[in-house]
């Protein structure tokens, strides 16, 4: 039982990292087709990453051993928080390792690494795109962490698996002021950690606007690749989070066949669907000034608190 | 303890009476007039729906009048009036964002603690469910009171004011079921005319001072009385 657990989390685990360049390449797609172009194929994030993986990665001459290791760090703290979040099943043994903080911990750990990393060979760029990812992600993280607070405080622990499985056996078709005030501080706030388009480009290297893209001017072969895949997992991650966590319905609570088989298709229709509504808001919403981004992240910190207060007013004194 | 002995229909009055609150702190930020008081307009609609659940699951007739009242009056007739009056004055272009937008997002969530801190032993001594809603719209009426504090311009107060009154309205609503026929008339109307009087007043304030920014009221002085 034990040594099968261990092997669906690692079979997980390898699930985020195969299905992560798809859900990147369909998110691609769509925007395409909704832009009238024909777009790349679905399947080209992962051409992209073989051909940069059997480049030769190159380094500047003041590149430290910090930039050489950074896209290592990056990779595998994304990747270990994206596998503790439950994809197809409830029951896997690092589920209950790692609880939310360590989620956003982790997450903390790979933006320290990039932010570094962007810094060390000295360019303009790097810097300028290192300081405006941490004024991001300074404002997001303390929205993220209210807005989960909010689900854990319903189900009383700070594992997700648990809050998942809590609303799975209580009541799944309950209406909660505080989980939609949640949901959308957590939407916004996955579009702002993303970098998607309200608050980055992922799509140009447009000198003046760009945060991730500036930090990953100076990687190039596996290096690069190790970047971008861990993007694409942070975007899994979050449309993970989302969707198991909001909308939990056939996702397995065992570790039975049929059930998993359910998990995975669940899942996968529900990353799309979430892939399709970002598609849209891509198209459809314009990128905003840098300094209009606070404005944007304190309504999702406001959105996360007032889920945290109506949990309290309205929900705990029946 | 939780929400599962609550029916849907009360869940769905709780997640409306939420998403009125919400809307109070869309009205405290908005720098633009015209969305302001599109936010109003939306609260409105919400305070509408809320009093129809109130009078579906409570079983009162006389709340669907009332709700049907709200409806024309706080979300189409006064929004329209307030819309009119921003495009003839010119003001439909004009943005005006707050002095200190944290401290006053900060003092907002503090004033719903607070009323939440006030309700509780009422609360805790009815077994009515919708006295949770009185909480909700204590701090409606007490945000739209900072909106008056905080705000310069005067149509913005103004929405303050009218925001007061709907948490007055919902109040009223989820603790007793609604005031009796005749008040709520009496009230519907009071608001109305104080909306025709404020649009006189813009006029006149703006004819006098040339803006209707509320501030430059403490500069005006006497002509003989400079020292």
């Amino acid at each position: 039982m034990n040594g099968t657990a261990w092997g669906l989390a690692l079979l997980q685990a390898l699930l985020y990292a195969a299905l992560a360049p798809l859900l990147a390449g369909w998110v691609r797609k769509l925007k395409a087709r909704l832009q009238n172009r024909r777009g790349a194929p679905l399947l080209q994030p992962y051409h992209n990453l073989y051909k940069l993986f059997s480049k030769e990665a190159r380094m500047a001459h003041t590149a430290s051993l910090l930039f050489r290791a950074a896209p290592y760090i990056v990779f595998v703290a994304v990747w270990l928080a994206a596998s503790s979040i439950p994809l197809l099943t409830t029951g896997l043994p690092t589920a209950a390792i790692a609880d939310v903080i360590v989620i956003a911990g982790l997450l903390a750990l790979s933006r320290f690494f990039l932010a570094l990393a962007a810094m060390d060979v000295g360019t303009a760029f790097g810097g300028m795109g290192a300081s405006r990812e941490m004024f991001v992600s300074a404002l997001a993280e303390p929205a993220m962490l209210m807005a989960v607070f909010t689900l854990a405080m319903t189900a009383h622990s700070t594992n997700l698996a648990s809050v998942v499985d809590y609303q799975l056996v209580t009541n799944q078709e309950v209406l909660r002021p505080s989980y939609l005030f949640a949901l959308a501080g957590l939407v916004l706030v996955a579009l702002a950690e993303t970098g998607r388009i309200p608050v980055d480009n992922p799509s140009t290297h447009l000198e003046l606007t760009m945060i991730h893209e500036a930090m990953i001017l100076e990687y190039s072969g596996r290096h690069l690749a190790l970047m971008e895949w861990s993007a694409q997992l942070k975007l899994m991650l979050y449309g993970t989070l989302l969707a198991n966590v909001f909308f939990p319905w056939g996702i397995a609570q065992g570790t039975g066949l049929l059930a998993l088989g359910q998990g995975l298709a669940s899942v996968v229709v529900k990353l799309a669907l979430l892939g399709a509504a970002l598609a849209v808001c891509e198209t459809v919403l314009a990128k905003m000034r840098l300094f209009r981004v606070p404005d944007f992240l304190n309504l999702a910190l406001l959105l996360a608190l007032l889920g945290l207060l109506s949990h309290v007013i309205l929900e705990v004194g029946i | 303890m939780s929400l599962d002995p609550v029916p849907l229909l009360q869940q769905l009055m709780l997640v409306l009476a939420a998403a009125a609150l919400f809307t109070s702190f869309v009205l405290l930020e908005q720098a633009r007039l015209v969305s302001a008081i599109h936010a109003f307009a939306w609260q409105g609609v919400l305070v509408a729906l809320v009093t129809l659940l109130v009078a579906i699951s409570g079983g009162y007739t006389h709340l669907f009048f009332s709700a049907t009242l709200t409806l024309c009056l706080k979300a189409l007739l006064i929004p329209w009036m307030l819309h009119r009056l921003v495009r003839r004055l010119e003001l439909d272009r004009h943005s005006e964002p707050l002095q200190r937008p944290a401290l006053v997002t900060m003092a907002a969530l503090a004033l719903v603690l607070f009323s939440y801190w006030l309700v509780l032993p009422i609360v805790q001594q009815e077994l009515m469910f919708t006295r949770n809603i009185v909480a909700v719209s204590l701090a409606i009426v007490l945000i739209g009171l900072l909106m008056m504090v905080a705000r310069q311009q005067a149509v913005a107060q103004v929405l303050g004011f009218m925001s007061m009154e709907n948490g007055l309205f919902l109040a009223a609503v989820s603790a007793t079921g609604g005031m009796p026929l005749i008040v709520e008339l009496g009230v519907a109307f009071d608001v109305l005319v104080a909306m025709v009087l404020f649009g006189v007043f813009f006029f006149q304030i703006r004819a006098s001072i040339d803006t209707l920014d509320v501030d430059r009221m403490n500069r005006l002085t006497e002509q003989g009385d400079e020292p």
